[in-house]
């Protein structure tokens, strides 16, 4: 049997599956990454240091705030910068946006059609139109909230190094706090409605690393923990990725302890599930889910649960902006030096490093970055050898089907994982 | 698609090449607020967002930059097939963050990434769509703006041409009352960039950085020499120059070499 999908659709970037076995034996199995490479960290050299988080941002439209966060922070460390705290407080909230925005786009436009027996959204309009509008709504408030920081979710206008140029205003903030609010009506039906899909049945446990904090649900720096105890400074981040290159895939592969780790929602759910907020345990409570969770295809309900989360922390957020009053700060003077810095996030699609070394005008000259979805990559691969044989026996559409909806699964973010790659650093 | 006859629309598709694909993101961020659009078109290829796959459409919607030989071919076939062929957003329009690389040695920039696996990756200098195929029209920005990208597909529906401005950014700046940057010590490139973007990177307190292109005619020099006179220096002028247009500048200059 040959199964070849060329092109998967509904992930973001282009990836192929190849799978051939012969007499129940697998000949080859894998995904491959065929995005066309576009050399960032080779071109973000010999730039200012207040354009790399732009510059960056294009990596990837879904996640830019998640490549604009972690860059700046990159920046702020090798600099030296400081952050106000109402600025630490406006990129959790942009970021809390930018991860409700992804994983509702995930969850809704590119996976749930598959449960539903159709090829995209776009015929749920008319035969669930109920569904599609919560879909449409949760993505517009993510989308507002991004906006009302910094100006935009794909590729924010007003993040800088230190700061932000542009504040929200208290009204602002008021009327989007109440929306907030209204906004747990659609997220108790979205659990409701995800605890109806009918999962598929698969449990591979692996090695899961995600960032974690003493006092909250790790999204933006913190230290990078693993499922089988390891523990490391975002500094050392690359005794936890390894890459390598693939001849087939433009992304590279990481591996750790194992022959492969995962990185995501699901690993964050596994190591970090005490500090989501109580509305998000109860959610995973609803969809039957507490760690150690090993079923892949549950990463996507991982990512419902922390839509939960991210509405309810932005809430609070929220709160404290308007207790606090927003105070009209602008970016502080940068005291440009020579110095190298790490950023690290946990985005949508798991953990994110970008590592930069600034000469003594603040010119980039040497940059790295490791995007989640290389990460994932081997793991993916090792799931994928692990599933097919056990639904050999089915038909080559539904097997094709199960491994569409595997790679999905992983909410891959392709053109991100090729997009930023770095074999030597100096 | 196969639930709703066509019914005469149009049938239009979606294509990517290198790019991040928030302009297709873009696109369908505006059903939020224009769900209407599906009645008025028929979309018969999205990749990013459904699994049908129809290679009968009438009008092609094309992301990101061409960056390798391999490429060519299905644009090719795109504009064999396509009665309109529009380039969406700065890469597929100028080429976009995915020309800086031009600005390096090709074997440098390959060797740095991939190290001595380079040869297993292929890759060329980074160009718009329109440096392989003829594109009859652009949507700008980096990424595009919904509400143009409503107005564009209004119009190329109704057959007339887009109403894509050729003023500058400044234009809409002033309209919306915004203090000038160069006022408060920041630097812009509103005066020589295209509008059409509502001012947006201005209004949240960024200068303009020109993803949009330069309108026609610019006066450069005059650009840079107010840069120089506001500070920044003639590495840090150039920078902010070829962020999105380096490209653009790079074919200026072989063309004044030529002259």
């Amino acid at each position: 049997m040959k199964i070849e999908v060329h092109h998967v659709t509904r992930v973001e970037g282009h990836g192929d599956i190849v799978v051939d076995t012969e007499n129940g034996e697998i000949k080859e199995c894998r995904f491959e990454v065929v995005e066309a490479p576009r050399f960032f960290e080779a071109f973000v050299r010999g730039r200012p240091y207040y354009e790399l988080s732009h510059i960056t941002s294009r990596i990837c439209g879904i996640c830019a705030v998640g490549h604009a966060t972690a860059s700046l922070q990159a920046t702020e460390k090798a600099l030296g910068v400081e952050l106000s705290e109402q600025t630490v407080l406006l990129r959790k909230l942009m970021f809390h946006g930018e991860m409700i925005d992804s994983h509702v786009l995930h969850t809704y436009y590119l996976v749930a059609p598959d449960f539903l027996g159709v090829g995209s959204v776009i015929p749920l309009a008319s035969s669930h139109p109920a569904v599609v509008e919560r879909a449409l709504r949760i993505k517009k408030l993510s989308g507002d909230v991004c906006a009302m920081v910094g100006g935009r979710h794909t590729h924010p206008v007003a993040m800088a190094v230190g700061g932000f140029t542009h504040l929200p205003s208290e009204v602002e903030l008021r009327a989007m706090r109440a929306r907030f609010v209204d906004a747990r009506v659609d997220m108790d039906e979205s659990i409701a409605l995800f605890g109806t899909l009918p999962w598929p049945e698969f449990e591979r446990e692996t090695e899961y690393v995600s960032l974690k904090k003493d006092d909250e649900y790790a999204l933006i720096d913190g230290t990078i923990v693993s499922s089988d105890g390891f523990s490391y400074p975002i500094e050392d981040y690359r005794k936890v990725t390894n890459e390598t290159c693939v001849p087939f895939s433009t992304a590279k592969w990481t591996h750790h302890n194992r022959d492969s780790y995962m990185v995501g929602a699901l690993a964050r759910f596994n190591n970090n599930y005490d500090q989501l907020h109580p509305r998000a345990q109860e959610a995973a409570a609803k969809l039957g889910m507490k760690p150690l969770v090993t079923n892949t295809f549950l990463n996507s309900a991982a990512q419902a649960i922390e839509m939960v989360h991210c509405i309810e922390d932005s809430i609070e957020i929220m709160d404290e902006l308007l207790t606090r009053g927003i105070k009209p700060e602008t970016p502080p003077e940068v005291d440009v030096r020579a110095g190298e810095g790490v950023g690290a996030c946990d985005v949508p699609r798991g953990i994110l490093f970008h590592h930069y070394v600034y000469d003594e005008n603040g010119i980039c000259t040497d940059a790295n970055c490791i995007i989640p979805t290389g990460q994932n990559m081997a793991n993916l691969n090792a799931d994928m050898k692990a599933l097919v044989p056990q639904v050999l026996d089915r038909s080559q559409d539904e097997i094709r089907l199960l491994l569409e909806m595997l790679v999905r699964a992983y909410d891959p973010c392709i053109s991100c994982s090729a997009h930023f790659l770095n074999v030597e650093f100096v | 698609m196969s639930e709703t006859p066509s019914n005469g629309r149009p049938k239009i598709a979606f294509f990517d090449f290198a790019s991040c694909e928030g302009c297709q993101l873009t696109v369908v961020d505006s059903l939020q607020t224009h769900l209407d659009l599906l009645n008025a078109v028929e979309i018969v290829q999205f990749r990013e967002a459904m699994t049908e796959k129809g290679e009968d459409y009438q009008i092609a919607f094309i992301e990101g930059s061409c960056t390798r030989e391999a490429d060519e071919a299905r644009l090719l076939e795109i504009r064999e097939q396509a009665d309109v062929v529009v380039a969406l957003g700065a890469c597929a329009h100028l080429g976009g963050v995915n020309a800086l690389k031009n600005l390096h040695p090709l074997e440098d920039t390959r060797r740095w990434v991939y190290g001595d696996k380079a040869d297993w990756y292929g890759t060329y200098e980074a160009r718009p769509i329109g440096a392989v195929i003829e594109v009859d029209l652009a949507i700008p920005g980096c990424p595009i703006d919904r509400e143009e990208f409503v107005r564009v597909v209004k119009a190329v529906l109704i057959g007339k041409t887009p109403p894509i401005p050729d003023y500058p950014v400044c234009v809409e700046c002033k309209l919306k009352e915004n203090v000038c940057l160069f006022d408060i010590g920041k630097f812009c490139l509103g005066p020589v960039v295209r509008a059409g973007c509502d001012a947006i990177c201005p209004t949240y307190g960024d200068g303009c950085e020109g993803c949009r292109g330069f309108i026609p005619h610019p006066n450069q020099n005059a650009m840079k020499d107010v840069l120089a006179k506001a500070g920044l220096t003639v590495e840090e002028v150039m920078s902010r120059m070829t962020m999105f247009n380096t490209y653009q500048l790079q074919e200026q200059l072989v063309e004044e070499e030529g002259r």
